[in-house]
């Protein structure tokens, strides 16, 4: 039977991780390619780099990072941030990345969607939500609104609609992340999860609020998710992918445990 | 050298450079004379069938793909270069290589495990039971896992040349093997330390294996 993925999610500024990740000895690391590295060698399944420049010569720095991760590491990785063409898809995908994820730019123009999928693959493109909890209304049922721009602006567009279109204009993935529970380490928001992945086909991986692995146990579970995305709770060495691993093991939720 | 063939089906860059790693020489060509000077040939490819056929047919390569097998030169087919060397395939209703007998399913839409509704493509880490010690699979771990993508999957004709099996709702074959020709349905340049291993024992492999 398949796996749970676990999944680290690297922010990048510049060719450099935002914040530091602590390694054996407590050493911080701030090259993006010995961070995945080390990941890659502590059991993670895949690794998510989250590019932060807007810059035209930042990007260009990060497409250097790509092609260095690819060397490296032998396991799927994707890239997001600031993907407004399916020019950048191809740069992206050239130098070595297996995915690539859309969010705001998707929510602007979903053609983007389609047409990076015809020319890649579905399995390369995933649809990157961000999703914020507020009360039902007309518009947005689900009483869960997708909001772009890193959080700050608000769409109208209901999420679990948007979900459903973006599957059928041939995403791949969805990597589905909470506003409210981003950055709290209190637990993802597993009923948002549970609501967008039983009623997709595709992967369903969850991200925003890992805290603990029972917040893992919890919303590949209950949360239906495919996938888990952690960030704090590993990268300051509070817990290892190992460490997860075992605790969900133990629990009866597969993880791949020999790499 | 190995001859990695290049017929517009997906990045392929990602074998390349495992290789590199692997401290093997390589070339990503659709030249097949490049490909004839090359020891081994390793078949990958993401995408659909019916285009990838269609530009193998365009380019020859399909032939020479035949070839190849025929003339004992180790080949290795990877993720949809897998799915397109057997007879036919459900994706884009495609009728394929013909190497392999038998024929290339889509996953059912009702698959199930645990009375949870299974997601389609098949996408992550699954274990793989290899039927048999075959040069290519030596050493690997039981317990190994390997990166799978695909919404379809292979079910060759003939039971002998299927030499690993995945569970998915059903139990599908994720590897082929019949003299100089072995085939994955996953992905070893993306499965971390075994699939590595995988591509090494390839490298390494005269052709030769007796079911």
């Amino acid at each position: 039977m398949l796996s749970k993925r676990i999944i680290p999610c690297l922010d990048v500024r510049a060719g450099k991780l935002t914040k530091g990740v602590k390694f054996q000895g407590n050493i911080d690391i701030g090259d993006p390619v010995e961070a995945a590295r080390s990941y890659y060698e502590q059991g993670a399944d895949e690794i998510v780099f989250y590019d932060i420049t807007a810059s035209t010569e930042g990007r260009a720095i990060m497409i250097d990072v790509v092609r260095r991760v690819a060397e490296t590491i032998f396991i799927p990785f994707s890239v997001g941030g600031g993907i407004r063409t399916v020019e950048d898809m191809r740069q992206v995908i050239l130098a070595g990345a297996e995915k690539v994820s859309v969010n705001t730019e998707a929510v602007k123009n979903p053609t983007i969607i389609s047409e990076g999928a015809r020319t890649f693959g579905s399995q390369c493109i995933v649809l990157g939500m961000d999703v914020r909890r507020i009360p039902a209304t007309l518009e947005i049922p689900t009483g869960y609104e997708m909001v772009i721009h890193g959080g700050r602006t608000p769409t109208g567009i209901d999420a679990l609609w948007w979900a459903k279109e973006a599957e059928r204009l041939g995403a791949g993935e969805i990597c589905l992340n909470s506003i409210d529970a981003d950055g709290t380490q209190d637990g993802y928001e597993v009923s948002l999860t549970a609501l967008i992945s039983s009623n997709v086909r595709i992967p369903v991986i969850a991200s925003g609020g890992a805290g603990r692995p029972e917040h893992l146990l919890d919303v590949l579970t209950r949360g239906q998710a495919d996938a888990a995305l952690i960030a704090s709770m590993v990268h300051y060495r509070t817990f290892t992918i190992a460490e997860i691993k075992t605790f969900l093991h133990d629990r009866n939720v597969k993880t791949r445990r020999h790499w | 050298m190995i001859g990695i063939v290049d017929y517009r089906a997906g990045n392929l860059t990602s074998v390349a450079r495992a290789l590199e790693y692997l401290r093997e020489p390589s070339i990503v060509t659709r030249d097949y004379r490049k490909l004839d000077d090359a020891s081994h040939i390793i078949f990958p490819g993401v995408g659909a069938a019916g285009a990838a056929m269609a530009n193998l047919r365009e380019s020859g390569l399909d032939r020479h793909l035949h070839r190849w097998v025929q003339e004992g030169k180790p080949v290795l087919g990877i993720c949809l270069g897998t799915q397109v060397i057997f007879d036919y395939s459900e994706e884009d209703d495609t009728d394929c290589l013909g190497i392999v007998p038998g024929s290339v399913r889509r996953f059912p839409a009702d698959l199930r495990a645990d009375d949870r509704r299974l997601k389609i493509p098949h996408m992550g880490w699954n274990h793989v039971a290899f039927r048999n010690e075959h040069p290519v699979f030596a050493g690997i771990p039981e317990e190994a896992e390997f990166y799978f993508v695909h919404a379809y999957y292979p079910e060759p004709s003939d039971q002998r040349w299927a030499i690993g099996w995945t569970d998915y709702g059903i139990r599908f074959c994720a590897a082929v093997a019949q003299g100089n020709l072995v085939a994955v349905q996953f992905h070893p340049e993306k499965s971390g330390r075994p699939g590595l291993a995988i591509l090494a024992n390839f490298c390494r492999w005269g052709g030769n294996h007796a079911q």
